[in-house]
């Protein structure tokens, strides 16, 4: 049985670090931000398989074809990809080290944020004033979940926004915030992901089909 | 006061909702609210509440969470044990006309209660809180890789919990079975608070259980001392990667396909429903499909579990300790590509059919290859038959029969005849209380001297051990007859008086095994008090092999002084063959996260919201969430979360070991 030995200098075997450093602090957040996101991702698949499964059952009820509004999609969709841009103008910004340009950048990807939640909402609230509520069919049961817990994620992610402008604009671009606005960087780029998946096999294939 | 403005301060909840008319619960109620008081009143009198705040509820060290843990599962086992004591009374006596002690309406919520608790609040902590004690020490690594998220999981665990009891004496636990399937568990046949119970106490541990999950899998990744590769990480650790990995790529299903069924609940949506386009089966399949890989999440720290002991007490390194790795993995992967077996007889047809009961089959050979590695590795051993080996020798024999009917029972045609039987009962009962809760009994008794600092007494030990083997037996091979017989499972009343002898046998086997779980509390206590006797001065009390043995029994709050540089699969036994000397100067401040109250409170409020859905008291669900939220970004705001031990610190704990480890030569 020969195991490798890392021999000190004296030749004898180290069984321990004699001058050792803490890991820096943060060492394993983008790690577990990133497993939490494929979680995340988890939860949408289910929503995505339900909807695969229970979204042709209309139940005599409205199908997407009398719904949607691509034209308004379309616009919403345009306003959740220019905010992750937006976004991406922060981190560069981030980068530089120039906090009231990122700033900035922070607060109008939070107003392209909250233009997608306020598109939505009217979306849902049409479709829900014509009759086509959650509980008509399921159908509609499975669209409202699915393109409301992604709006609700949306939603917390600019609750998570505003949290941290005024955490950067107290304590600057410190490392612990600079990390944190990586998380979210991460987590938002994600919804967009999740969007396009939404946008191609809810809305366009469902006004094909 | 008006009848609307009770109706919006306490939902549904009124004087009728308390189970008065029960005496057996009214008679629990008594013995647990005096229990309680003298407890809480004892805490009082010795002023306990700031220690335990301060130590216990706040801390964020890994060992004392895992302890906790632990606690929580022992616990809920006898919640849950009595549970199953009332069943097999229940099933004895309901024959030739009599209707039992237990009416309909009690009964289902028995059984139901039985099943949750036992998978979720009496197995998950056992398995959590051993990882979360073990792992990080196997490592050679100080905490986890978030220790304010691990304290947090472990309050939500408790949350969930605390609904779960609550619903014994406020309102009523679900009557559906412990998965609730629709269209039963939806709001037409389940009006009442049950369901709802059921739902939020399995969210709100539910998100416990995901974030642990993550936290391990980042420790194990992460935060490995040097020289520690994949392959030379211990059994225990991988398998609780695997376990880790599993957790938090199948609670997420679970927690969708239960908000799914809250939104059928409370919304009115058409998910599962039978009109309106939903299917119940959709959620048949998503629950399996969380509760499929579930098993898995229970039975593999288990594995790992044995794979620890026999090579400890065999006196040997773990024979194939690569194909072991590979085995792990393999059936983390199908335990996947399994869950249909559950509901064969759903109709999916002869194809799909053969697919899951092919793969199901297949599990059977990763598992019985490590089933193999541990013969091995008992063979020309040089085998102790301490407590914890006998729990893996019990196992071995135990499981392998639960297996093999669980191979019968994935043949689709013979799962036709048997799906839903006492067969079934019989197989998962095999498998879970062989593999997984003698597991953790081995687990508990092969680290408790490291957690605590003096062993187990092993009279009572093994006299719990005769008991709970014997009784395990003749408790459940007559359910393997009955099922075979035909008898279905969840029955309350019988017809045919023949089949009574065999629940009778079934009741003398649980009684059994009430005296085991007697001996492990009386077990306990004598070593408590003969714990100077059993004392453990060396650190190493088993001759064992990991590197949790290489430190102090109880170890310090900072687990290892100097980290730990590793170059054998088994540390610690190449550490003393090659004469390792501890180090005794040189020590140096050591950096660890601070105590918070943020977790307990905020699981707290998280409780007291699942509470307000349940009950249909708005306000007060809305006002816990807006309390969480306020809470939780306040938190964000502490960015000192961490303080250095000073060296003094270090250097009078080290010389006090020291000094007690002289004392033992």
């Amino acid at each position: 049985m020969t195991v490798a030995v890392n021999p000190s200098q004296t030749g004898e075997p180290v069984f321990y670090l004699a001058d050792e450093h803490p890991h820096p602090e943060g060492w394993s957040t983008s790690l577990g931000f990133w497993i939490y996101l494929m979680s995340d991702c988890l939860i949408f698949a289910i929503l995505f398989a339900t909807f695969g499964v229970l979204g042709g059952n209309y139940a005599a009820g409205p199908a997407p074809k009398d719904l949607f509004d691509l034209d308004l999609v379309a616009v919403n969709t345009s306003m959740l990809l220019l905010s992750s841009i937006t976004y991406g103008f922060a981190m560069l910004t981030m980068q530089q080290n120039k906090v009231a340009q990122t700033q900035v950048w922070l607060a109008i990807t939070g107003l392209f944020g909250l233009a997608f939640i306020g598109i939505e909402l009217t979306e849902f609230a049409h479709m829900i004033h014509e009759g086509a509520t959650p509980q008509r069919s399921a159908f509609l049961s499975a669209f409202f979940t699915l393109v409301g817990t992604h709006g609700l994620h949306v939603s917390c992610g600019l609750i998570w926004l505003v949290t941290l402008m005024v955490q950067v604009g107290k304590f600057g671009l410190i490392e612990a915030n600079r990390r944190r606005l990586m998380c979210l960087s991460m987590f938002w780029h994600f919804l967009d992901v999740v969007w396009i998946g939404v946008f191609t096999f809810v809305y366009l294939l469902g006004v094909l089909r | 006061m008006s009848p609307d403005l009770l109706k919006l301060i306490f939902g549904r909840l009124g004087f009728e909702s308390l189970p008065l008319h029960e005496p057996i619960v009214v008679g629990t109620f008594v013995v647990v609210a005096l229990g309680g008081a003298a407890l809480l009143g004892g805490l009082t009198y010795f002023r306990l509440w700031g220690y335990l705040w301060r130590e216990w509820f706040t801390t964020v060290d890994h060992k004392r969470i895992g302890i906790m843990y632990m606690i929580l599962g022992i616990v809920m086992l006898l919640r849950g044990f009595a549970d199953a004591l009332m069943m097999r009374g229940q099933q004895m006596l309901a024959f030739g006309g009599s209707e039992g002690y237990l009416n309909a309406h009690h009964y289902d919520q028995v059984f139901t209660a039985h099943g949750v608790i036992m998978i979720f609040f009496v197995a998950m902590p056992l398995v959590t809180g051993l990882m979360n004690y073990v792992v990080p020490l196997q490592i050679g690594a100080r905490d986890v890789s978030f220790p304010f998220l691990n304290n947090f999981s472990f309050w939500m665990t408790v949350g969930g919990a605390v609904l779960v009891m609550a619903s014994l004496f406020i309102g009523e636990f679900a009557r559906t079975g412990w998965l609730a399937y629709p269209p039963l568990s939806n709001i037409g046949y389940s009006p009442d608070v049950g369901v709802d119970y059921y739902i939020w106490a399995l969210q709100v541990a539910g998100v416990g259980t995901t974030l642990s999950g993550i936290n391990l899998i980042c420790t194990i990744v992460k935060l490995r001392c040097p020289g520690m590769t994949m392959m030379k990480m211990p059994v225990f650790t991988w398998t609780s990667l695997c376990t880790n990995v599993l957790i938090v790529a199948s609670f997420p299903v679970l927690t969708v396909v239960l908000a799914l069924l809250s939104l059928d609940r409370y919304v009115g949506t058409n998910f599962f429903t039978n009109d309106f386009g939903g299917s119940p089966m959709m959620y048949v399949n998503l629950i399996w499909i969380w509760g499929h890989p579930e098993v898995y999440i229970l039975v593999l720290p288990a594995f790992g579990i044995f794979s620890e002991v026999t090579s400890t007490f065999s006196g040997k390194r773990l024979f194939g300790y690569t194909s072991m790795v590979y085995a792990t993995v393999v059936i983390t992967i199908l335990s996947y590509l399994v869950w249909l077996h559950h509901f064969f007889t759903m109709g999916s047809g002869a194809s799909v059919n053969s697919f899951f009961g092919i793969t199901t089959m297949i599990i059977s050979i990763p598992t019985g290859a490590k089933m193999f590695n541990w013969l091995f590795t008992m063979y020309r051993g040089r085998i102790r038959y301490e407590l914890p080996m006998m729990w893996t020798i019990a196992f071995m024999l135990t499981f392998v029969i639960g297996g093999m009917t669980g191979v019968l029972l994935a043949v689709p045609p013979a799962d036709f005849v048997l799906h839903n039987s006492l067969f079934l009962i019989a197989h998962f009962h095999n498998v879970i209380i062989g593999g997984v809760v003698f597991g953790a009994f081995a687990g508990i008794s092969y680290w408790f001297p490291k957690a605590f600092g003096f062993r187990l007494d092993p009279f009572w030990g093994k006299l719990s051990f005769w008991f709970w083997v014997t009784g395990f037996y003749l408790a459940f091979m007559p359910l393997y007859v009955l099922g075979l017989m035909g008898v279905t499972r969840r029955l309350r009343v019988f017809d045919d008086p023949s089949l009574q002898i065999w629940f009778v046998i079934a009741a003398i086997g649980a009684g059994l095994v009430l005296l085991g779980i007697m001996c492990m509390l009386m077990q306990f206590a004598v070593s408590f008090l003969r714990r100077e006797q059993l004392k453990d001065v060396t650190g190493d009390p088993w001759d064992a092999r990991t590197l949790e043995w290489a430190t102090s029994s109880p170890p310090p709050d900072y687990n290892f002084a100097f980290t730990p540089v590793v170059h054998d699969n088994d540390a610690w036994w190449d550490m003393k063959r090659r004469g390792y000397q501890r180090p005794l100067t040189g020590f140096k401040p050591i950096h660890m996260p601070s105590s918070t109250g943020t977790g307990i409170i905020l699981a707290g409020l998280a409780t007291a919201m699942g509470f307000g859905l349940i009950w249909y008291m708005w306000w007060l669900a809305a006002l816990s969430f807006i309390a969480m939220l306020a809470v939780g970004i306040g938190h964000t705001f502490n960015y000192h979360r961490d303080f250095d031990i000073p060296a003094e610190d270090v250097i009078r704990t080290e010389d006090a070991r020291t000094k007690l480890l002289a004392g033992a030569k």
